[in-house]
């Protein structure tokens, strides 16, 4: 049996503490999501009308996006378009290059992750420097973000005093959050001030208007754009929607259910450059036309990364998103693997899940996510070699009743062999923490014959 | 009314007295209660792997043994859900045979509108909604929802609170995942075992003697790790619960 997340014990988060704060901090979200939405009556209709909405955009693609390019340029901005995360990457370091830029700084930006942007641009000598706090804790450990939303949620307090100590000199022993965020705010204020260039993602796109949606807690990304004469926004093509009132609608879904707020802190859309600057969107596909093009996974590109679905998956939650190994974790990370990745991960990641359902029922535009992942499990992900010989020898015993009332004989007698330790047990995998129950003898099928014809 | 008896492949198999006391439980309502014993498993253990073909050999062999049924009972909610919802797709010929399978309580409060059985338990019982169940059948109401008022109790709350001495209660989370998941259990052990461990805890922090849940799946997973890890409350089935004290 494969067994991902459990081999990569590393990545996998350890058993004990950090995963009982790690439970209890990301279910938290979860919880504030359930309040947030308990005050809106017509939430439910809100996630068809969302859901539509996306839908809509989705089977049109190829206009808005088109409109948007128009309108956007209309402003002044300069739109690239990328077909995948070398060429993003590139068409970024090709415009800090001919402006001199060697200093960045970087609000999050999920897709930037996804392509490798941060280290691409080190190798090429240009200073990167994330600004969101979460992203900034995970840039100084040399990681991954585990969490779309809070990406150092992995990370103690504790933790990041220290981190905070190696890496800004701060006094040893530090774990006060409110003292640590004031520390990071003292070492990010004069790199923001010395940046040549701004980085951000983008929320959403309006087609109608050709401006970009940046949503952050922190302030971080307007200061990126608003310091340095140069804005670079990058977005998956997947993040264009048609009107402001569409924004309005989708709005009131993020923010409650990735933290429970009503609305982000800050949320700027931006229009054109500012008066003396530049503004440059590169559009970036890698991978999303495929799903695009299929109509079982079509859906998925409608995602808004409120984080949502990570918040309520008891997998995610016991697991860390270091384990998923991708810039994106969870449910809809496992979704997206096997379209935007190949290798291990796209055929094994469709299966880090017991189908709960909790997924496809917080997700505010109600992508089906646990269904998705049936679909790759037959698709991409399907079973080969002696695994999917293991399930043709099952099937054909349970296709005959009486081959399968044998079978049911036969288990009966190796039961106490498979309860105990020994190499080479089958249900060792079952006993990773687990015992066998205890056999109960007769089958059902057995009992009720004996219990008929002592009735007749 | 005539019903036949679904007992799923591992029911049969591990866990028979849930099928007797489906059984009692059935006759005890009125109903003529047949049993084929060609029947052996819905297929969602292919189905859930991606092995469709196989999945779907089972889902006909479902269908030979079930298509003239008036009703088919089941004790096990993701068997139904798997059943109900995902048959039509491996073989469209089957819906007929798929649309009249029900899980034992809800057979006995929307088919049947009963709820008042005469069952005792005298017990103080935990509760575990078992996903499919909650989330495919609709079985309780997930917490992820939001209701404009607040609805009725679900089904198989409906059915405990009648039971006669019973003291039910709810862990915290009321509808997080077991950490069961049919594969994912042996494809992801360590994870499962985790999962299963947290919802034991919960559990058995509710201070109850017993789990029960419309799943014996789920039930069977979280007393193999109670049997590891040595504690936490006793998992029996809500068919088990509702037989119990039956007069006739």
């Amino acid at each position: 049996m494969s067994a991902l997340l459990d081999s990569r014990a590393a990545r996998l988060l350890p058993d004990g503490e950090a995963l009982v704060r790690h439970d209890a901090a990301v279910f938290d979200l979860r919880r504030r999501r359930d309040a947030a939405v308990a005050a809106l009556p017509d939430f439910e209709a809100l996630r068809a009308h969302a859901e539509a909405i996306k839908a809509h955009t989705l089977d049109h693609l190829d206009t808005y996006l088109e409109r948007f390019e128009s309108q956007a340029s209309a402003a002044g901005a300069r739109v690239h378009w990328a077909e995948d995360g070398v060429a993003h990457n590139r068409i970024v370091h090709e415009l800090l290059e001919a402006r001199g830029v060697r200093r960045v700084v970087k609000s999050k930006s999920m897709l930037t992750e996804e392509c490798g942007l941060n280290p691409y641009l080190e190798a090429q000598g240009v200073e990167v420097v994330d600004t969101d706090l979460g992203e900034r804790i995970v840039q100084l450990g040399g990681e991954l973000p585990s969490h779309i939303v809070v990406p150092a949620v992995h990370r103690s307090r504790q933790e990041i005093g220290t981190l905070f100590h190696t890496h800004m000199g701060i006094p040893s022993g530090e774990s006060d959050p409110v003292r640590l965020t004031e520390h990071a705010r003292r070492d990010l204020r004069p790199r923001f001030l010395a940046a040549e260039a701004g980085i951000t993602g983008v929320n959403f796109a309006i087609a109608e208007t050709g401006s970009i949606v940046v949503c952050t807690n922190e302030g971080n990304a307007d200061l990126g754009m608003g310091l340095p004469p140069l804005h670079i926004a990058c977005m998956g093509i997947e993040k264009v929607i048609p009107t402001l009132a569409d924004l309005a609608t989708l709005l009131r879904l993020l923010a409650r259910s990735a933290t429970g707020q009503p609305i982000t802190a800050y949320t700027s859309l931006v229009t054109g450059p500012r008066r003396g600057g530049e503004l440059h969107i590169v559009i970036v596909d890698n991978g999303r036309s495929r799903l695009l093009a299929s109509s079982a996974h079509r859906q998925a590109l409608a995602c808004i990364r409120c984080g949502a679905c990570l918040n309520t998956c008891p997998v995610y939650r016991r697991a860390g998103g270091h384990a998923y190994g991708l810039a994106v974790a969870g449910p809809i990370g496992s979704v997206l693997a096997p379209a935007l990745q190949s290798g291990d991960a796209a055929r094994e990641l469709p299966f880090a899940s017991t189908l709960c359902g909790s997924c496809s029922a917080v997700c505010p535009v109600r992508i089906d996510l646990h269904d998705q992942l049936l679909v790759w499990r037959r698709t991409r992900a399907r079973p080969r070699g002696i695994e999917s010989g293991l399930y043709r020898l099952a099937a054909a015993v349970l296709a005959r009743p009486a081959l399968f009332r044998g079978a049911g004989r036969l288990l009966r007698i190796v039961w106490p062999l498979l309860s105990r330790h020994w190499l080479g047990n089958p249900a060792r995998a079952w006993r990773v923490g687990r015992e066998l129950p205890e056999h109960p003898g007769a089958s059902f099928a057995a009992r009720y014959r004996r219990l008929r014809e002592a009735k007749r | 009314m005539d019903v036949a008896l679904f007992i799923p492949c591992y029911v049969d198999q591990l866990a028979p007295s849930v099928g007797l006391a489906t059984l009692r439980v059935l006759e005890h309502v009125g109903c003529r209660v047949h049993y084929d014993p060609r029947q052996t498993c819905c297929g969602q253990p292919f189905l859930n792997v991606g092995a469709t073909r196989e999945a779907a050999r089972l889902a006909r062999l479902y269908g030979a043994c079930f298509e003239k049924a008036e009703a088919v009972v089941c004790p096990s909610a993701s068997c139904v859900s798997t059943v109900r919802q995902r048959y039509a797709e491996l073989d469209p010929g089957l819906e007929s045979a798929c649309a009249r399978t029900f899980e034992l309580g809800e057979f006995l409060v929307r088919e049947l509108g009963r709820t008042e059985l005469g069952s005792c338990f005298p017990h103080r019982v935990a509760l575990l909604q078992s996903c499919h169940g909650l989330r495919e059948l609709g079985l309780g109401h997930p917490s992820e929802r939001v209701y404009a008022t607040a609805p009725e109790p679900g089904v198989t709350e409906s059915l405990l609170r009648a039971v006669e001495g019973l003291e039910l209660a709810w862990p915290e989370r009321p509808d997080e995942c077991c950490g069961f998941g049919g594969a994912f259990s042996v494809k992801f052990p360590e994870l499962s075992v985790r999962m299963g461990r947290d919802r034991l805890r919960a559990l058995a922090a509710t201070g109850a003697e017993y789990v029960t849940g419309s799943d014996m799946s789920c039930l069977l997973h979280l007393g193999s790790v109670a049997r590891r890890e040595g504690f936490g409350p006793r998992p029996i089935h809500l068919a088990e619960i509702l037989a119990s004290g039956l007069e006739t």
